[in-house]
């Protein structure tokens, strides 16, 4: 889903189709400028604040572990690229019903697993039935849980009925890993079809792939990665200082951009985003039910001035849920706007001439505090008293997620298309709007991504205009790297991070 | 002496078995659920459950202890939680970097601090006797994570003497990268550790040098030196060792600091992970062994002062006159 995993520190991943870059023209990172020579051997380090937890991202392997093996060492039927298309992977083909109910995928021929048996139509069945299964952790379970039965006609062949429509299945199913039926000890070893196999994970500390010699496509540009884990964004910065590690996946301060800007070593690329930085209401909590207070509090926030001092003029402001890069944007930051002429006004009509105290729960990681304490300041100027209670990841999840105990949060939301959470009305933030969870479950059942789109925008402006929540920002997309590297992805998107194509040299 | 060293080993066995149970119960009325830890954000209540249930935290606590202590006498700590890797090897291989680490770190703490606080009892009126005292004093007041950001400015970004952080993926068959991976967290600890043992050694120190037994001493002819090597140095000493056990005990997990600014996978890293996420085996486990532990340096620091010092042979407990 949407938010970041409670973990240690903040920042993002992220984006979808290609968009306008900002700031930084020097450096195409991405896509590689060189196409000269490179090292065909090389070993790229990369650096990262997410350790897996285990490796089984159906049993609560967490971030880290979607950023280390999602299309490196395990491939979907699907992938989404770093510019959120969904291409075939292991699919070579797929057919849908007229009826939008039974999909039929024909599997790529010659591909095989890293413990060398040949993939089939019963890998992909049993790797389906582990997402959707009673005891699995994935994040796409509620997605995926609308697949009815699944039938294996030959060894290629994987035919999925659905008990609904839904258009994001297959967006879905780049999301879920083919395993070997036949393999075991998935949370400590793999077994996959990519272009990496696990050489070693030594806990608190590496985990490095090797180069799969049997792959069926392309072979990776390198012969072997190693992530690097560290638990202070200060040591990743240093180890990038000294060529510890070649690049970094996330975890950027705009402090410690100013080392690489001006660096010929270095080349810093700001990609797209997905990750939104939000004021979230209990919307079945006094005084925020009101919408008119939840309208005032978003006018009387100045979100430019909060972009400004906490990531020194990057990223974007938004004025909804949905980020540029999702097909059904459109540009809300006109709506509630900041005015606290306008903010006075709203609270004054919801009967709070003299303001009001709210308690906002704050995640003791970056940037909540710093956000908390700057609203803080912008909200007492119309005369509302904001007391910052700073609580862990686990206790926001416990507090806040779990129990909805609490006023209003401060959260990051991470991946992209999270719109439709407000299309659910128990769903921490409490929004319960009848027609926009209709709007939302049409959209899931609609026949072209053209009517999704038209409906999602719906929800979009009417969530906007509710102030369901009061949305901050967009994160900038931040990767640092040596600039003797090339061909790694600039927006990693939904945590993922695709090493295949990173050359060195 | 065998009847105090049986005694004492019971004493140690009654701690560590009062330990286990007070870690237990302590560590279960904390807030949170071990499950978060594996649980998407977006999970449902079946899926909490189903998580809850994997990791047997859903049985009741007599059980989930009557489970863990029969582990534990079978020489098991167990499986995590989080990662499903028994907890036992991770933590040897933890201690790989732990143990040189601390050891290391509290050898030269004692090198730097027994001479320095020796001069700077002894040459207390001369200004480098001042001097001593003063940077002492100075280095207590230093945060740790701040003197390893300065040592990582100097010899690792500025210079490129040394590596900034992390440890050798394959560990010590990588010995010289090993070496240089430990160089900087244990001048780092060291030097902190030395700036309040140097205290302790200087008072102790001053002690002896106002003592009669000296000044007796040296009323019947021997020389400053051999009357405090014969008799000084092994008053002087008890106190000291006291301190010395302490401090080694709270580096082996205090070097957590230490070891997130230099990126090095050790015990105190492992247990902050754990805490984190609630993963009570990893946690246990870690706490089990540095309990053990601490009690055996404890043991072994009674046992010090008793051989150093007759006097102290009666008592049970104690070792400071």
């Amino acid at each position: 889903m949407s938010i970041k995993k409670p973990s240690l520190y903040a920042t993002a991943t992220a984006a979808v189709l290609a968009l306008t870059l900002s700031a930084c023209g020097t450096s195409p990172g991405g896509g590689g400028a060189s196409d000269g020579a490179y090292d065909r051997d090389a070993t790229v380090n990369i650096g990262s604040l997410y350790e897996p937890q285990n490796l089984d991202n159906t049993a609560g392997g967490g971030q880290g572990v979607t950023e280390a093996l999602n299309g490196n060492v395990y491939e979907g039927l699907f992938k989404l690229t770093d510019d959120g298309e969904v291409e075939k992977l292991l699919a070579q083909d797929h057919k849908v019903s007229g009826d939008g109910l039974t999909y039929t995928f024909t599997l790529r021929d010659n591909v095989t697993f890293h413990s060398g048996k040949k993939l089939t139509s019963q890998d992909v069945e049993y790797s389906l039935k582990k997402v959707i299964a009673k005891d699995s952790q994935s994040a796409r379970k509620s997605n995926l849980d609308v697949i009815e039965s699944i039938a294996t006609p030959d060894a290629r062949t994987v035919k999925v009925r659905l008990s609904k429509k839904s258009i994001s299945f297959v967006y879905n199913l780049s999301y879920v890993w083919i395993i070997n039926s036949e393999a075991e000890n998935l949370k400590t070893s793999e077994d996959g079809t990519g272009p990496y196999q696990l050489k070693k994970w030594t806990r608190g500390s590496a985990l490095s792939l090797d180069r799969f010699p049997g792959y069926w496509g392309d072979a990776a540009a390198n012969k072997q990665v190693v992530f690097r884990y560290f638990k202070d964004a200060t040591a990743l910065n240093n180890a990038l200082l000294t060529n510890a590690v070649d690049i970094v996946t996330s975890g950027q301060s705009p402090d410690a951009l100013d080392q690489f800007e001006n660096n010929p070593n270095y080349k810093v690329s700001d990609g797209d985003s997905t990750t939104k930085l939000l004021l979230a209401f209990n919307d079945k909590a006094k005084p925020f039910t009101d919408v008119r207070v939840r309208q005032a509090v978003s006018a009387a926030i100045d979100d430019e001035k909060l972009l400004e001092s906490v990531w020194g003029g990057r990223g974007k402001l938004i004025g909804s849920m949905v980020p540029p890069t999702d097909p059904w944007y459109e540009d809300l930051t006109a709506i509630d706007a900041y005015d606290t002429e306008r903010a006075r006004r709203l609270l004054a009509d919801a009967g709070y001439e003299d303001g009001f105290d709210f308690t906002l729960d704050t995640p003791n990681y970056d940037p909540h505090p710093t956000a908390a304490t700057l609203i803080k300041s912008q909200l007492a100027k119309v005369g509302i008293n904001v007391k910052i209670n700073t609580i862990t990841s686990d206790e926001w999840y416990t507090k806040v997620y779990k129990n909805r105990a609490f006023t209003a949060t401060l959260q990051e939301h991470v991946n992209d298309r999270d719109l439709v959470w407000y299309g659910n009305p128990d769903f921490y933030w409490g929004y319960d709007d009848k027609q926009v969870t209709r709007w939302v479950e049409q959209a899931e059942q609609a026949s072209t991504t053209a009517e999704q789109t038209e409906l999602l925008k719906k929800v979009n402006r009417k969530t906007a205009e509710d102030a369901a929540s009061e949305w901050l920002y967009l994160y900038p997309q931040i990767v640092v790297a040596s600039s003797e590297l090339s061909g790694y992805p600039r927006n990693g998107l939904n945590s993922q991070f695709h090493a295949y194509d990173i050359k060195k040299g | 002496m065998a009847r105090y060293l049986l005694r004492r080993f019971a004493f140690l066995l009654v701690s560590l078995a009062l330990a286990c149970v007070v870690l237990f119960v302590l560590l279960r009325m904390l807030p949170g659920d071990p499950a978060n830890a594996l649980t998407a954000v977006g999970a449902t209540d079946e899926q909490i459950a189903a998580a809850r249930h994997s990791i047997g935290s859903d049985k009741p606590l007599p059980e989930q202890f009557a489970h863990w202590i029969g582990q534990l006498a079978q020489g098991d700590l167990g499986t995590s939680f989080v990662s499903s890797l028994p907890v036992g090897p991770e933590i040897t291989a933890r201690l790989q970097v732990t143990i040189p680490l601390t050891l290391a770190a509290f050898a030269l703490a004692i090198l730097i601090a027994v001479p320095a606080g020796f001069l700077a009892a002894y040459r207390r009126g001369t200004w480098y006797g001042a001097l001593l005292s003063g940077v002492s004093q100075l280095g207590i007041a230093i945060p740790v994570f701040w003197l390893g950001m300065i040592l990582i400015a100097v010899f690792a970004l500025n210079t490129g003497w040394l590596p900034a952080g992390g440890f050798p993926p394959d560990g010590w068959s990588q010995p010289g990268e090993a070496i240089r991976s430990l160089t900087l967290p244990v001048l780092t600890i060291a030097l902190v550790m030395s700036a309040s043992l140097i205290r302790y050694v200087r008072s102790a120190t001053l002690d002896v040098l106002g003592s009669d037994y000296l000044r007796t001493a040296r009323a019947l002819g021997s020389s400053f030196a051999g009357a405090m090597w014969r008799h000084g140095l092994r008053n002087a000493a008890v106190p000291v060792i006291s301190v010395l056990g302490i401090e080694l005990a709270s580096t082996l997990l205090g070097a957590v600091v230490v070891e997130s600014v230099f990126a090095l996978p050790g015990l105190g890293s492992m247990l902050a992970t754990g805490i984190e996420q609630h993963d009570y085996p990893v946690i246990q486990g870690v706490l089990f062994v540095s309990t053990l532990a601490v009690l055996l340096i404890g043991f072994a620091a009674d046992l010090v002062q008793r051989i150093i010092d007759p006097r102290l042979r009666g008592g049970l407990s104690g070792g400071i006159r």
